[in-house]
């Protein structure tokens, strides 16, 4: 029954729409297929860059390099705060010691593919570190070479820029430290190196790691993140968190599950998270959401479940005590009737 | 010349389609059966049989479909403006711009594309395609549209082999306001900080990256300065791996 009217009306139908489909071809065929195109306002294309769009002043909260990204980018107009350039992308240096910067570059973009030994998720470097790690507020590169060596709580040592990528991996990549005299390392901190040519060693810079945000109004809220979530993340991380491939390449990536980075990570702890994501999320619209919906946004990202810390001792308790106690954390809290870490 | 060939392919698929029924019979239709919904004969005409796309008139085979029910709605109630898409749309019912989107969706996609391992900085399309330009807040398109423009999900359509024409009047409208902006106002918001240059430089990367289409990244030549490592090179358990040696 259903296949016979199907039928019938694709006959009816049908004829109808030759007959439409007949007439829009002549029409595109008197009137000429690109007339009825909207042609792109019909100025002459120049043939070399034109002076950029002027940007709303709100929109440029990172002040990264004129020249940071390749070509027209100098057109633009100075920032109001002076931020650390790193150098054009086409200085890098070539050569042997080109290679290696350039390698480096690829292991920070292609982190799964470049570093795969070390690597345990689906994320690369330059999830978190926008702009191949050369966007201000994205914990850029050049900040992190002129800050290390540093003393850090989380390891209660002094860390070297080569340990505290190790950590990267170890946490952030839910996979395992190379070595620290593997290529890796060597050409993750060349490329470091080179992107913080001229930059102060040792001093505060303007746009180093995220922004520390004030504490929000009121307190970071999973049902309000939630909502946050919904209207302005899931359209590319997907309703799931779990991020989007195409083919066999992660595009978005997962915000938790067991492709995301584990409980030890930064980016777990909400003020990292809620900083990058005020100053940095939606891709390409940084700043537009309040301090206060990136807080409860951050709450809910962090309300999921993700790999286990892997300073795991004994109990979710045991740990929480060691390694989590603030409110910054919230590994061993009850989500939902869950407690967050336990398997 | 151009108009009079596509008029004899648009007619030759028409006609084709038109024959299946009369030919199959009245009871079973074929193209019923595999989900082909009959309103598909007002889309091949212009966008080829199998969706591919012809001349001018873009591909919609492997398309997502949250992306192409969006701008059936949209020239439906003419918040898309297209002379030829608006009455086409408005002649579908809601019913038939759904099944349509699907059907599209789910036809295979004759390209995957994927981006020069080692763009330079001076190729403005090639630049804008993979790293964008940050400074600006403006990202690369393959960071929603995947590599080489391939796609992803329902929402991020491919741009690899869409005609350069095509996806240059589609930035302008979005700098220009006169198509809807989108999913969280992306488009609209990147398309507004984009120069004239840069969007014929980055529309002319991406109709261009179909003749190049490869199935996976380019592999490096080793020992040639500035060429890529192959992946995997680094990694001990790989065949590349030469640590050890002298």
């Amino acid at each position: 029954m259903k296949t016979e009217l199907s039928v019938s009306n694709f006959r009816g139908n049908g004829l109808l729409l030759f007959m439409g489909t007949m007439v829009a071809i002549l029409l595109v065929v008197t009137v000429g297929g690109n007339m009825l195109f909207t042609r792109f306002s019909g100025k002459p294309v120049p043939l070399v860059s034109a002076p950029l769009a002027q940007t709303p002043a709100a929109q440029t909260t990172a002040v990264a390099s004129p020249a940071a990204s390749g070509p027209g980018a100098s057109a633009k107009p100075a920032a109001v705060t002076a931020a650390f350039a790193p150098p054009a992308e086409n200085e890098m240096p070539t050569g042997d010691y080109g290679k290696v910067i350039r390698l480096g570059q690829q292991v920070f973009m292609e982190t799964g593919q470049y570093a795969s030994r070390y690597v345990g998720n689906s994320l690369t470097c330059a999830n978190c570190h926008l702009d191949a790690g050369r966007k201000a507020d994205s914990a850029p590169l050049w900040a992190s070479f002129i800050h290390y060596p540093a003393f850090r709580n989380k390891t209660g040592q002094v860390d070297t820029l080569a340990s505290r990528i190790q950590g990267c991996f170890e946490y952030s990549m839910n996979g395992k430290a190379p070595p620290a005299d593997d290529p890796i390392i060597t050409a993750l901190q060349t490329y470091a190196f080179w992107l913080a040519k001229g930059a102060p060693v040792g001093m505060p810079l303007a746009g180093s790691g995220y922004p520390k945000l004030k504490k929000p109004a009121q307190p970071a809220d999973y049902a309000r993140g939630e909502k946050v979530y919904a209207q302005n993340c899931a359209l590319c991380h997907g309703a799931d968190g779990l991020g989007q491939r195409a083919g066999d390449k992660q595009v978005f990536p997962p915000l938790w599950g067991p492709k995301s980075f584990n409980w030890g990570a930064g980016m777990h702890q909400l003020a990292n998270a809620a900083g990058f994501i005020q100053a940095n999320m939606p891709l390409g619209k940084g700043g537009t959401l309040s301090e206060q919906e990136a807080w409860d946004v951050a709450a809910f990202m962090n309300s999921h479940e993700r790999p286990q810390d892997p300073r795991f001792t004994k109990s979710v308790a045991e740990t929480r005590k060691k390694y989590h106690d603030t409110d910054d954390s919230l590994y061993g809290k009850t989500v939902n009737g869950h407690v967050l870490g336990s398997p | 010349m151009k108009s009079v060939a596509m008029l004899v392919v648009a007619c030759a698929a028409v006609t084709t389609a038109m024959a299946q029924p009369a030919k199959q019979g009245p009871v079973q239709h074929p193209m019923a059966a595999q989900g082909t919904p009959p309103s598909v004969t007002v889309c091949i005409g212009c966008h080829g049989a199998k969706g591919e796309g012809m001349s001018a008139f873009p591909r919609l085979a492997g398309t997502g479909q949250a992306y192409l029910l969006a701008q059936l709605d949209a020239f439906a109630n003419s918040d898309r403006k297209n002379p030829v898409m608006q009455p086409i749309a408005q002649s579908l019912k809601p019913a038939e711009r759904q099944a349509l989107a699907l059907y599209f969706s789910q036809l295979p996609s004759p390209l995957v594309a994927s981006d020069p391992a080692q763009p330079s900085p001076t190729d403005t399309g090639a630049w804008l395609a993979t790293r964008g330009r940050w400074a600006d807040q403006v990202p690369a398109c393959a960071q929603c549209h995947g590599p080489g423009g391939s796609g992803v999900g329902g929402q991020f359509p491919p741009l690899a082999g869409l005609p350069a024409a095509y996806i240059a009047e589609q930035l302008q409208a979005w700098k220009a306001g006169s198509r809807p902006p989108g999913p969280l106002a992306l488009m609209a918001g990147v398309a507004k900080k984009l120069s004239d240059a840069e969007i014929s430089a980055v529309a002319a990367y991406y109709e261009k990256i179909s003749a190049s289409a490869q199935t996976s990244l380019p592999k490096a030549v080793p020992g040639v300065p500035g060429a890529a490592v192959t992946p995997g090179a680094l990694n001990p358990a790989a065949p590349a791996q030469t640590k050890g040696s002298p």
